[in-house]
């Protein structure tokens, strides 16, 4: 199978096509902005919580197939998770999307994230599949300023 | 216009109607670009992002491997025979690029390192000492960032103001608003010849002409120019012109600055250093004359002597007669692109060259350039380093495909087919 073929999976055209959780969240707690100048994706992410636990979480804006998909997915794993968590799955997937991962184990628990490993093919898209989780944890910590992947 | 042409062996034959070039032997010159020959992801490489940077010659690479493996030292100082060597190769390599533009003297062609650095030049060494408070510099909607900020640095200095002539959504000038902006505070007009975006060849000896006018003097931007158009700075009357020597077959990190002698003899040097001066005592520096005074520091010697090797083989097979395959090739690529479902064009003005822009409805462009890439055609996405004009079309990105007399008929072809891959992929 080409990385084509790895990169472009069923789901991921399903989720770009049909991306869930999309729109506003009027009553989130907090929020953030996250923009890739080079491809020029932007979006935003509105987590609502209870305490350090995600209740829920919906993100907008526009951007290529890997990224939009990326919020999607992204959307549908957080719900339920503490920030602690949540952070622990990123790296997860931060070493998987990076081709960093050293053992099966280390995919683990991705669940439908593990939709994203033949993003390791494409370094130049890496950007692309992290911009949803670098905003969202700017979101998670409170902090105002617009995420960059640049 | 078109010379040598009749003498050309009649090798690629038209197999379409539009498919007519049976007088430019195009297989031949492919056979001079090594790069050229190799597979991406197991299939031929189609290079269809020329305005990015071109691919070189082996003439161009010879050169350079000539340079350093028989002629290198350095130049205008040792008394040594190898140091008269690199430096008769080097101003050797100033008068091709001088009579490739046309200047009236090789102390007007300057070599610098990209067209980045001469509109930094120029608006540090021209614009600093003519633009004041209030005063306004003219520039395009199409520029690219390098023609912008350097503007925008020296307008938030000086307290002037960066005016904008408008194009239509066809992506042409709209010159009566360039007349308009035209005015007492005018100082300087800064404008694109051949945009990278939108590949429109701009009407710039009449903008020109227009500034004259009223005294203004005019920088062209001529990087995407120099390789698709033939340059003359004589007739243009231009009095900056530039242009990088990687987007005309040449290597990178060699470009050119014209100007006009004596806006150049009275504008004051853009670097200190060595070659740039004639006497140093602590107490004054004396200025070294044209062009020296412009390349302070030891210069990309065999930059200069590979970008002399480009022109020379550019003009081998003639300028004007690649120029003419080119169109064909365009003109090729704009139909085919029409006629796929959902594809919309950017850059649509009557006067064009290398360069097609395009979106695809639903379908980011960074996606667009993954799937063909996979079919081993190499295009660009993203802005082009042009926001203001992804801004005005409304778009976050754009693809571009751009041409160089090297791509083929068939060429177009395969991006074509990859992007009715990309469409079955996102259906």
């Amino acid at each position: 199978m080409s990385y084509f073929n790895e990169l472009y999976q069923e789901v991921i055209l399903d989720h770009n096509k049909r991306p869930r959780n999309f729109g506003e969240l009027p009553e989130a707690d907090c929020q953030a902005h996250g923009n890739n100048p080079l491809c020029g994706d932007r979006l935003t992410v509105y987590l609502k919580l209870d305490g350090k636990t995600v209740t829920d979480v919906r993100f907008k804006g526009a951007g290529c197939a890997i990224s939009t998909a990326s919020a999607s997915i992204m959307t549908e794993t957080l719900k339920g998770k503490t920030a602690d968590e949540i952070e622990q799955l990123f790296r997860k997937f931060h070493a998987m999307v990076t081709g960093r991962t050293e053992s099966s184990a280390d995919t683990a628990n991705l669940g439908k994230l593990a939709v994203f490993e033949g993003v390791s093919g494409y370094p130049v898209r890496v950007k692309c599949a992290t911009l949803p989780w670098h905003t969202m944890l700017a979101a998670l910590h409170h902090s105002d300023d617009t995420v960059s992947t640049e | 216009m078109l010379r040598g042409i009749k003498d050309m062996t009649a090798t690629n034959v038209a197999r379409g109607a539009e498919r007519v070039s049976t007088w430019f032997d195009v297989d031949k010159v492919r056979r001079d670009f090594p790069i050229l020959k190799q597979q991406i992801r197991g299939n031929p490489l189609v290079y269809l992002d020329n305005a990015a940077t071109s691919q070189k010659p082996q003439a161009v690479i010879d050169a350079i491997t000539h340079f350093y493996a028989t002629d290198n030292a350095n130049i205008h100082r040792g008394v040594h025979l190898l140091s008269q060597r690199a430096t008769a190769a080097y101003e050797e390599a100033r008068e091709k690029l001088q009579r490739f533009i046309n200047a009236r003297e090789s102390r007007e062609t300057i070599f610098v390192r990209s067209t980045t650095e001469a509109v930094n030049l120029v608006a540090r060494c021209y614009g600093a000492r003519h633009v004041g408070d209030g005063d306004e510099i003219i520039i395009s909607a199409m520029e690219h960032h390098s023609n912008i900020v350097p503007w925008q640095m020296l307008c938030e200095e000086k307290g002037a103001r960066l005016r904008i002539i408008p194009i239509t959504d066809k992506g042409e000038l709209i010159l009566d608003e360039y007349e308009r902006l035209l005015g007492p505070r005018t100082r300087f007009v800064s404008i694109v010849h051949l945009s990278n975006v939108l590949g429109t060849i701009n009407p710039v000896k009449e903008v020109i002409r227009l500034a004259h006018e009223r005294g203004v003097p005019v920088f062209v931007d001529g990087a995407q120019a120099a390789a698709h158009l033939r340059v003359d700075v004589q007739d243009l009357d231009c009095d900056f012109y530039a242009f990088s020597g990687h987007k005309l077959y040449g290597p990178t990190g060699i470009g050119v600055l014209y100007g006009k002698a004596r806006l150049l003899e009275k504008m004051p040097p853009y670097q200190g250093g060595g070659d740039m001066i004639s006497t140093v005592t602590f107490e004054k520096t004396k200025y070294n004359v044209l062009p020296y005074k412009y390349e302070a520091g030891t210069p990309n010697i065999a930059g200069a002597v590979g970008l002399g090797a480009a022109v020379d083989y550019v003009e081998s097979l003639g300028l004007e007669t690649v120029i003419h395959y080119e169109a064909e090739v365009l003109s090729y690529l704009i139909k085919t692109l029409s006629a796929v479902p959902g594809l919309k064009l950017i850059g649509t003005a009557n006067n064009k060259a290398s360069v097609q822009s395009f979106s695809m409805e639903g379908i980011h462009p960074h996606d667009i350039g993954t799937i063909v890439d996979e079919q081993g055609v190499a295009i660009r996405t993203g802005h082009h380093c042009a926001q203001p004009l992804m801004d005005f079309y409304q778009v976050p990105a754009t693809a571009r495909a751009s041409l160089a007399f090297y791509n083929t008929f068939e060429e177009v072809d395969v991006l074509i087919a990859a992007l009715h891959k990309v469409i079955e992929v996102f259906k």
